[in-house]
């Protein structure tokens, strides 16, 4: 049939030219693996996109503002559109950061695309990173891919925070300041960092120049590599799916990247990009102009950095009083090394989970298919921990906007949020993993004696049953394919002895999986279908 | 039998009520029995007043403050808390010397007469007319000197909002918020926004300094330096943001919150919609 079709010009060239570049590269073979590279359709699978496309847009607006922006803390009298500005002395940074926003054309709606797009860039990978917490993606042969994305979100965070503070506006040298204080809060380096991070007593003229170079060249740098290397690490290790008919460890169903695939990819883009315009086009974000320029007296009520910086805003607001000293001739400021060090270990935990998960299930199996919450019920338990602790961190960086707008003392709304920092983890740990256990439980009367079909009969002997309806195979499958964990046993080793590290070992894993609802086996299928 | 149950609570709840009563003469649930019916008495006395206002030349009412007329009011709506001759009870604090000024913001802007004890006297829909308000105001003012009502001049909004945005941020923003979008102050206080408040209640509240707010008198802040502001926060009021809905001007918080729930719902729900689309 195809050769009914008579070739054109048009296709004799592209067919010429396809042919001079893959003589020069070998590029067809990438592209044909590439091509085939398979992509399973689950809605969830595709918040990683949206982070990429949201960070695409970033670039492509963030390249538009480095024509007009100056990275300089020259002080310049304002002489702009902006009236309540007239005439006031500012930095050269917050001059060039207004007239983008009222002088340039379009210049403010893509200063709002950029801002927006890097929220919605953040919010997607923190929620893509729980839906691959949550589905047991980071298992094996993807530990590696977990770390690096770990990496693009801690870069994320960088990126984000170097960009609120480039405007040199009073909102972001509050921001600043804090960050000033948080690292002279530690004890004995930390006014040395201070000093040669500002160059000099804060804020000094530096700052802005040298956030303004990390924030376009080595920052995105870095996070463009990382991001190739986790590209490149998912099309090696192949996409997880969900269990399902004819979906195994050894295979991966859903439609190739070409054509279709890469179709729908660019069309997502353009939905993904849509959505950040038509915000930044109605909302604005971050308006500079109102916050006035930066300078170190005054403090806006309701200051507070972006919503992905929260949780550490939260931690040290979190913080009781009175937790300062004096001691060997040096300030130890454990309000401030607490946050620090809890926050440092809370990160360090999320980076090494996988591995840590590995060790105490000893599983060194490969996984593909992507695990149900509900099937791993201590892991998502201690997800749902982490998530209450990130949560309540999060939401006490709000805490004057939740007294101010629930008619609440603040001191209340601390003082509560305090004690959920605690409580909400534990909490949420046992909440979570009843949940699962009960889900799994029911899946399983599910699929032994289906489902309750509503319909009572009665039999001719006048008793009332009702009908369960069966599953079909194909259902079946996706609740009853799973891997099943037992406790590890203690064994002594060859010369009789049981290790510390193993007993540590055993009793996690039994901490991990002595909660457990074993799976159906097959006679027991076999055995329900004969009713 | 519900008859039998009601009568005897009656029975049961009449003598306690009235030992409470005769216990505390001045408690203040006499004070709100008497704001009460101050507050009738006024509601009668405001609809004779506004009928015959209307039938009267405007100028009439505009015209000279009595305050002969303001005591009246007073002992009638004022006086349970802050005494006959306003020199304070218990419930209530002295007025001498708060001048015209603090009478006109706090009555003007509904706060007085007080409704309930709270962390701070709230606002309400005031209660009484803008030339009750003067009557009331010239009848303090004429007991003691006190900041008087700001002269219409500094009012107009034609100061140097630029100026006017630089002492904002220096002399308020800590407790209104850069933008005027309020912020909260300790133990369930709060500093109130301040989009929509008239220009004379923004200088009255500079030179009285209501509760929490600080006094910011002629020396701190010069009438012009206050007229600068009252230019900016009109400014404010007047001018949408010019980057489109601003989000209550509350900051990276509202920011935060849209993007999770609008900007990211938006994108999931397009994501479901393709999967769903896709099997
Ligand atoms: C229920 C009791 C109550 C009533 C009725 C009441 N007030 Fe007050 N008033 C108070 C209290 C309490 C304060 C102090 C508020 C504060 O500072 O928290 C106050 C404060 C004031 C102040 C501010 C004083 C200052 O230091 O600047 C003025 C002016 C005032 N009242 C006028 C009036 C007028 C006029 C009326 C009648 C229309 C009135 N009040 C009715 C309780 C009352
Ligand atoms: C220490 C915190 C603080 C500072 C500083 C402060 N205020 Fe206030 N302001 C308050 C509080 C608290 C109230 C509410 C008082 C009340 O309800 O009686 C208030 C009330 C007001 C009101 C009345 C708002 C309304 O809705 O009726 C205005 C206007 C006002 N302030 C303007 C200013 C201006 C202008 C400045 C700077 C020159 C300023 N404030 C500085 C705390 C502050």
């Amino acid at each position: 049939m195809s050769t009914a079709v008579p070739t054109t010009r048009g296709s004799r060239f592209t067919g010429a030219a396809a042919n001079y570049i893959d003589e020069r590269t070998s590029i067809s073979g990438l592209v044909k693996e590439l091509g085939r590279k398979i992509f399973p359709d689950h809605w969830s699978f595709m918040l990683g996109e949206v982070a990429l496309y949201s960070f695409v847009t970033i670039l492509l607006s963030g390249t538009f503002l480095t024509f007009f922006f100056q990275p300089s803390m020259a002080t310049v009298t304002y002489e702009g559109s902006y009236i309540p500005l007239k005439g006031i002395d500012m930095s050269a940074a917050y001059q060039s950061a207004l007239d983008i926003s009222f002088d340039i054309r379009g210049g403010l709606l893509f200063r709002q695309i950029h801002h927006w797009a890097a929220l919605l860039f953040i919010a997607a990978i923190g929620l893509h990173m729980v839906r691959i917490y949550f589905t047991g993606a980071f298992r094996k042969p993807r530990e590696i891919n977990w770390v690096i994305g770990f990496v693009l979100f801690i870069l994320a965070l960088a990126e984000g925070f170097t960009g609120y503070s480039l405007p040199d506006d009073l909102l972001s040298g509050n921001g600043l300041r804090i960050i000033d204080g948080l690292i002279k809060g530690l004890p004995i380096v930390g006014t040395w960092i201070s000093y040669l991070l500002f160059g000099g007593e804060f804020p000094g003229n530096d700052i802005v120049a040298r956030l303004f170079s990390l924030h376009i060249l080595l920052l995105p740098a870095i996070l463009v590599a990382a991001l190739g290397v986790h590209l490149l690490l998912m099309v090696i290790n192949k996409h997880t799916q969900f269990a399902g008919p004819g979906r195994t460890n050894e295979n991966v169903v859903g439609v190739p990247i070409l054509p279709v695939f890469a179709a729908k990819a660019g069309g997502f883009f353009f939905v993904v990009f849509g959505i950040i315009v038509l915000i930044a086009a109605f909302f604005t974000i971050n308006p500079i102009w109102v916050y006035g320029p930066y300078d170190p007296s005054p403090v806006s009520a309701g200051t507070q950095p972006d919503w992905y910086i929260g949780f550490a805003d939260g931690a040290l607001r979190l913080m009781p009083p009175g937790l300062e000293f004096v001691w060997l001739n040096h300030t130890w400021s454990f309000n401030i090394i607490i946050p620090v060090v809890v926050l440092g270990l809370f990160i360090v935990t999320v980076a090494i989970y996988p591995f840590v998960e590995a060790w105490i299930t000893g599983d060194k199996r490969e996984h593909h298919i992507a695990e149900r919450p509900r099937n791993a019920p201590t892991r998502t338990a201690i997800g749902a921990a982490g998530v209450t602790f990130y949560c309540v961190l999060w939401a006490a960086a709000g805490s004057d906007l939740i007294s101010t707008h629930f008619m609440l003392t603040i001191e209340g709304v601390t003082h509560t949020l305090q004690a959920l920092v605690f409580v909400g983890p534990f909490v949420a740990y046992h909440l979570a993993k009843r949940i699962a256990l009960g889900l799994q439980k029911k899946d399983r009367e599910i699929a032994l004696h289906g489902f309750e079909s509503g319909r009572i009969v009665r039999l001719p002997g006048g008793e009332y049953v009702e009908i369960h309806e069966q599953l079909s195979e194909y259902e079946r499958w996706r609740l009853v394919s799973f891997v099943d964990y037992k406790p590890l046993m203690l064994r002594p080793d060859s010369r009789g002895r049981i290790s510390f590290a193993q007993r540590m070992r055993a009793g996690l894993s039994r901490w991990f999986f002595e909660d457990r609802i074993s799976p159906i086996s097959r006679t027991q299928i076999e055995e329900s279908d004969h009713h | 039998m519900g008859i039998r149950k009601t009568t005897r609570m009656a029975k049961n709840s009449s003598p306690s009520a009235t030992a409470g009563r005769k216990a505390n003469r001045r408690h203040p649930l006499a004070t709100v029995a008497l704001i009460v019916i101050g507050l009738v008495s006024t509601g009668g006395a405001y609809a004779l007043f506004s009928s015959t206002a209307s039938a009267d030349t405007p100028a009439a009412v505009s015209g000279a403050a009595s305050a002969a007329q303001g005591e009246k009011l007073f002992a009638a709506n004022c006086a349970t808390c802050h005494g006959m001759n306003a020199q304070g009870t218990s419930v209530g604090p002295s007025l001498y010397g708060v001048g015209a000024a603090s009478v006109s913001f706090q009555v003007g802007t509904g706060r007085m007469p007080l409704a309930q004890q709270g962390p701070q006297a709230e606002q309400k829909p005031a209660q009484f007319t803008d030339a009750q308000v003067a009557d009331l105001a010239a009848w303090v003012a004429s007991l003691a000197p006190g900041p008087g009502i700001p002269d219409s001049k500094y009012l107009q909004g034609n100061g140097n909002s630029a100026t006017g945005a630089e002492l904002f941020r220096v002399n308020c923003a800590m407790c209104h918020n850069v933008a005027g979008a309020g912020g909260a102050l300790t133990e369930g206080k709060f500093a109130p926004a301040l989009t929509g408040v008239t220009a004379a209640h923004i200088y009255e509240a500079m030179v009285t300094g209501p509760q929490n707010m600080p006094v910011f008198n002629d020396a701190n802040l010069t009438p012009s330096q206050k007229s600068d502001i009252i230019t900016y926060l009109k400014y404010l009021d007047t001018n949408p943001s010019p980057g489109g809905i601003d989000l209550g001007n509350l900051g990276p918080v509202s920011e935060g919150l849209f993007i999770w729930i609008f900007g990211l719902g938006a994108v999931v729900g397009v994501t479901i919609w393709i999967a769903a689309k896709a099997n």
